[in-house]
């Protein structure tokens, strides 16, 4: 996931000698512009610049073990996809998810520490800890099942995070509230990747509505989790630096109903999944996708590639 | 999993390439429903990227994409992912006119050799300002 050192180089640094924003931008040279990148956190973390409260750091972590989970998830669709564009544009929606759960991890780590007391980088997180120590919620591991499937998990996770990310933004704390500005702008067009999408299955064939239709009834009982509070997010959010959940509800109903009466499609009655990702609680299919994603670190540990 | 567009969606240049080859003959009812099972039915778009402000849309490639909301995003996953772009146009593939490439002799032949089209085979007459 991580260039092995942040400071001294690696594919990390393309911009450099690329200062200002668009100010600089040339007519005649690509760029590849300046956003916050996960290695910019690695090195404020480094040297010490940012620490992040416990609290902090397991909100990090939750945040930040949804994006992964997804992106392990979206990146099963690459070569699988039913066309060649359709496999770029989820290719796509995984690496911007995989970009945010670098971010989110990398800070989350910087409030953990390894055995020899060194500081848990993204890596360490991502790739040895255990089915119980990720705090993914349930929606996240679901499977990919057909494409219409997918589609309804994006729509349910697109439109939830970018209410999340555009809370967060006005965090109280600062890194935080750059991940989140950063993330908030891909996640809007993943949102409208997936709304296209429910619109044209919907009203495309009777194969693909019923597909459709099919799908949001498979993720919809997870739904419920994502606006759950609890006394880390309570703590958090009356501190300003995080989003209460709940909070989110709302406009997440206001907004999916939309799209959903467009496509002439009801929000689907199905009752809720016990969920408790947060906690540690995962379905049967979370361990399957750790296996996979986690083996080849494990196996030769500190490999490069 | 096959995701249609609009099935009634323009045939194109696209239709040329039988992208699903038949792997067994059809079934009584695929052949009752032809058109849920053709997948060309996704036209071909060609796009243009402009790279900067003050620079004109460049041919950048083409794509596969049920209608015109979906080919513009489709071009900005394919072709604007290192930061290629602030605009994009599309254009069905089919609504392009192009030159015909065995009249290459008529069509483009005919300026070579008549250097008078060219500001440089004019001496500048004496006496001229601002030349």
């Amino acid at each position: 996931m991580s260039t092995p050192d942040t400071t001294t180089g690696g594919h990390g640094d393309i911009s450099t000698g690329v200062a200002g924003g668009d100010s600089n931008a040339s007519a005649t040279r690509i760029t590849p512009g300046n956003a916050l990148r996960p290695e910019d956190i690695a090195l404020e973390v480094k040297t010490g610049l940012v620490k992040p409260s416990g609290d902090i750091a397991e909100y990090a972590l939750r945040l930040g073990d949804d994006a992964l989970i997804l992106a392990q998830r979206l990146g099963h669709w690459i070569s699988r996809a039913p066309e060649l564009e359709e496999d770029i544009a989820l290719g796509n929606i995984a690496l911007d998810q995989l970009g945010h759960a670098r971010s989110f991890l990398t800070y989350a780590g910087a409030a953990m520490r390894n055995e020899d007391g060194t500081a848990k980088s993204e890596d360490d997180l991502a790739y040895f800890r255990r089915e119980h120590e990720f705090r993914s919620v349930q929606l996240f591991e679901q499977p990919n099942g057909d494409f219409a499937a997918t589609i309804a998990r994006q729509f349910v996770v697109s439109y939830y995070q970018y209410e999340l990310y555009l809370r967060l933004t006005e965090s109280k704390d600062e890194t935080l509230a750059a991940i989140a500005a950063k993330a908030v702008k891909e996640v809007d067009y993943h949102r409208d990747h997936s709304s296209q999408w429910i619109l044209r299955l919907a009203g495309g064939t009777e194969e693909s509505r019923t597909r459709m239709i099919h799908g949001l009834r498979l993720m919809w009982p997870y739904v419920g989790e994502l606006f759950r509070d609890d006394e880390l997010t309570q703590r958090l959010a009356e501190a300003g630096a995080a989003v209460a959940p709940s909070s989110l509800k709302d406009d997440f109903d206001r907004l999916t109903a939309e799209v959903l009466t467009e496509a002439e499609l009801e929000v689907p009655d199905v009752p809720a999944a016990p969920g408790g990702g947060r906690q540690g609680k995962h379905s049967e299919y979370l361990g399957y996708i750790l296996a996979e994603m986690q083996v080849l670190a494990r196996e030769h540990p500190g490999a490069s590639w | 999993m096959s995701p249609h567009g609009n099935p009634d969606a323009p045939a194109s240049a696209a239709t040329e390439i039988n992208r699903e080859a038949p792997k067994a003959a059809p079934s009584p009812e695929q052949l009752a429903q032809p058109e849920h099972h053709d997948r060309s039915a996704w036209g071909l778009w060609e796009v243009f990227v402009r790279s900067s402000r003050g620079l004109s849309h460049v041919h950048a490639g083409s794509l596969h994409a049920p209608d015109a909301a979906m080919a513009l995003r489709n071009a900005r996953d394919l072709y604007t992912r290192r930061n290629e772009g602030v605009s994009i146009w599309v254009v069905p593939a089919e609504a392009i006119a192009a030159s015909d490439p065995d009249s290459k002799g008529s069509f483009f032949e005919s300026p070579q050799g008549k250097d008078y089209r060219h500001a440089t085979y004019y001496t500048k007459s004496e006496g001229v300002k601002h030349l």
